[in-house]
């Protein structure tokens, strides 16, 4: 009993780990707050659809069962990239003005929602590898071509290139597969491999194997986030413009290259867990903004500058949804006096659950206003 | 040409008065209801968009949670009116009650039998629920993006509650207002409905005036001191969370009124009211308009949303678009807004880009309009 709660508990905190740990990287490295964030987690989702779609053609047929695996690393992409994009076009521009920023990329999660309702996904895709082309192009060439003259009209070449290509597969996927050939504001269901279906028994619980698989993908993506962060040379860069951005600049750190690419891996972590999301449940336009509130306060409670935060808070978070939604507390400790017990009936729905876990979390936030794990400084703004 | 400092002549100001006044009285009747219904709705919303202003432009907290304080004033004014309408009904409570085999009256309901408790309550709960939520935010130095996503998370908990409440407040379905009687007549009546359009254009210059004299004088200069530099305003003596928590209470009670407006003449306040883009779109209208002045806010608000029921009409599938990048291009091009651009340097700079104007050259370049201001008139 106790065990089936605790798991369910950290089911839903891995799903709120993996897509708040992007959200917090990126609050913590520029102080800004993404809420195009879910969003970037329902192109993760559509990402899967696709694949999955894609997968079920006779040449890929044989592979089928990996789709969900090779759709993570393609989810990992493409939100990335939508976030590279995002970056490099609006959010540098509003750079010291973190109020500015929320509101623009809140009009950038309109426009990608009313997106996906309005464009076949199709010719998505086509344009998603486009822009992945066209990004990713120039950058592949030697360093004595980049800095000759000429450099600019290979940039438009390649960019044209990445056009024709973004054309002729958005062509062909939406001639090969007629799903995604109309664009359709419904929403649409991943269905999981046959290996990812049914339940395991541990100690005489059953668990169902697409929760256990979520947890797997968050434990991965956490162990890669920490040893990227903490080992790889641009790790320590991130880290080092997370906590003194004009004294790294100084000492030659490219703090346009830490923004550039810690907002595509916190848009990519978003993406992966839009794979988690679409596991769980249909994929619609709106998918995004049923989680993007519990990563909120995931980052709030948590602080920044401290992945512990993030996991701390992202596990207890759930843990508490789940204690007080399903009414746990209820079995655990049956014969609890009457008042207390007619209290937590009252509050033991999921949205019910968030009233209380809110309640308790502005409670918290009385005590300790920098989070679980505040970062020590002696700044007059912290 | 001089923008900056726009002296209008008190003529003019009088002719502008007395032309408002004269459109106000006699829209009734040159507008078709249907028009007259949107523009009093849209006028309504003027009244939050002022609050926001207030919050936003002037002390530089991004609410994205007005939309509770809004929808608090709605349920008040909806809860008076289901109730004091109700005594056809069995058990002399409100119709919804009985799907749910509620036989007694919720407590919460009981003072709302009274008109003069409602009337107070409008705008007095909304406040006071903001000055509390406010308070316990400010108190730990809780601000910016902070401050902002905490609001959107209380919205959504607000959202959570009313939406699941059906024995309480009829949960999703919301109260209905147009079928309930108002001085012996049906609120959705045409008649109520023109009163309640002159009222809240009465009212929307009203807040109009409130709010200006708010921003006036010391009180308004703390609150640009708390936007600009809070740390500052605090080391000189100053308490910046009392004075965040006034300021923040008051946004919440206009918004209170304005939502009990918007009820009475939408005909349903329901938990909508609470959904996270209808917040959002009241900092944009703000933004649009002209954060730090008031006029815009109000000029943000009924424009904005006239365009966008035009828009909506023609093409349905478009404005998510538009609103969007509405968004990315007020922020991006326009942060002052159209009147802030108005008021501001915007058409001087414009002229000189043209040509039409020529440039004002000062060595080195001075960035302060008042200096250069001083080395002409020397």
């Amino acid at each position: 009993m106790l065990l089936d709660s605790l798991f369910n508990g950290v089911a839903i905190g891995s799903v709120l780990l993996v897509a708040a740990l992007g959200l917090a990287i990126v609050f913590g490295l520029m102080g800004v707050i993404n809420l195009a964030h879910g969003e970037l987690m329902m192109l993760g989702a559509y990402t899967t659809y696709v694949t999955q779609l894609i997968f079920k053609l006779p040449i890929l047929k044989a592979y089928y069962n990996a789709y969900v695996i090779v759709s993570i690393f393609f989810a990992f992409i493409v939100s990335g990239v939508v976030g590279i994009l995002l970056e490099k076009t609006v959010i540098r521009k509003l750079y010291g003005n973190p109020l500015e920023t929320l509101l623009a990329t809140w009009g950038v999660s309109l426009i990608l929602q009313q997106f996906v309702r309005s464009v076949p996904l199709a010719y998505g895709t086509g344009l998603v590898i486009s822009l992945i082309i066209g990004l990713f192009l120039p950058t592949v060439f030697s360093s004595k071509l980049k800095e000759s003259i000429n450099f600019k009209y290979v940039k438009f070449s390649s960019w044209i290139f990445a056009a024709l290509a973004g054309v002729l597969s958005g062509n062909l996927i939406s001639s090969s597969v007629s799903k995604l050939s109309r664009a359709s504001a419904r929403n649409v269901d991943v269905t999981a491999p046959a290996w990812m279906r049914g339940q395991v028994e541990i100690l005489g619980t059953a668990f169902p194997k697409t929760r256990l698989m979520i947890i797997i993908i968050t434990l991965i993506s956490v162990i890669a986030i920490t040893l990227f962060l903490n080992q790889s040379a641009w790790g320590m860069r991130i880290r080092a413009v997370t906590q003194n951005r004009e004294m790294s600049d100084c000492l030659g750190i490219s703090t346009e290259k830490v923004d550039i690419l810690t907002f595509g891996i916190g848009s990519g972590l978003a993406g992966v867990a839009g794979v988690a999301v679409s596991l769980l449940g249909s994929v619609g336009p709106n998918v995004g903004g049923n989680y993007i509130v519990g990563c909120f306060m995931v980052v709030v409670l948590g602080g920044v500058g401290n992945l512990l935060g993030t996991i701390f808070a992202s596990f207890g978070i759930g843990i508490l949804t789940d204690l007080i939604g399903a009414g746990r507390l209820l079995s655990i400790w049956p014969d609890m006096p009457l008042p207390l017990s007619n209290t937590i009936n009252f509050f033991a729905t999921t949205s019910m659950a968030r009233v209380m876990i809110f309640a308790l979390i502005v409670i918290f936030l009385q005590f300790k206003p920098t989070g679980l794990f505040p970062q020590k400084g002696r700044m007059v703004e912290s | 040409m001089e923008f900056k400092n726009l002296k209008l002549s008190k003529k003019t100001i009088f002719v502008t008065w007395v032309l408002i006044i004269a459109f106000i009285i006699a829209a009734p009747s040159i507008l078709p209801v249907f028009r007259l219904n949107l523009l009093g709705r849209y006028l309504s919303l003027a009244i939050v968009a002022l609050g926001v202003d207030l919050i936003w432009g002037f002390t530089g907290l991004l609410s994205l949670g007005q939309g509770i304080f809004f929808a608090l004033g709605g349920y008040c004014a909806a809860m008076y009116l289901q109730i004091s309408s109700s005594s056809e009904f069995p058990n002399n409570i409100p119709e919804f009650f009985g799907l749910y085999g509620v036989d007694n009256l919720p407590f919460f309901w009981e003072p709302f039998r009274s008109p003069i408790f409602s009337l107070f309550a409008i705008w007095v709960i909304p406040a006071l629920v903001a000055g509390i939520l406010g308070f316990l935010v400010f108190r730990n130095r809780i601000k910016g993006v902070y401050f902002s996503i905490l609001t959107q998370a209380a919205l959504l908990v607000f959202f959570n509650f009313f939406n699941g409440q059906q024995k309480l407040i009829n949960g999703t379905n919301g109260l209905k207002t147009d079928v309930t009687q108002l001085f012996g007549q049906m609120v959705g009546s045409e008649s109520i409905q023109r009163m309640f359009f002159w009222f809240t254009a009465l009212l929307v210059i009203a807040a109009w005036f409130f709010s200006k004299w708010v921003v006036k004088g010391r009180f308004g200069n703390i609150l640009i001191g708390i936007r600009d530099d809070e740390p500052r305003v605090r080391f000189t003596g100053y308490n910046p969370v009392l004075f965040k928590t006034i300021i923040f209470s008051i946004a919440g009670g206009l918004a209170g009124i304005s939502g009990a407006l918007y009820t009475v003449q939408s005909g349903i306040v329901s938990p909508q009211f609470m959904t996270v883009p209808f917040s959002i779109e009241m900092v944009i209208w703000v933004a649009v308009g002209g954060r730090g002045t008031l006029l815009g806010a109000i000029l943000g608000a009924v424009f904005i949303n006239y365009a966008k029921s035009l828009v909506s009409e023609a093409l349905p599938a478009s404005w998510m678009f538009i609103q969007g990048g509405l968004f990315i291009l007020v922020v991006t091009a326009l942060p002052e807004g159209v009147l802030g651009w108005v008021q501001g340097e915007g058409p001087r700079n414009l002229l000189q880009r043209l040509g039409l104007k020529r440039k004002i050259e000062t060595y080195p370049s001075l960035e302060i309009k008042n200096e250069t201001e001083v080395l002409k008139n020397e």
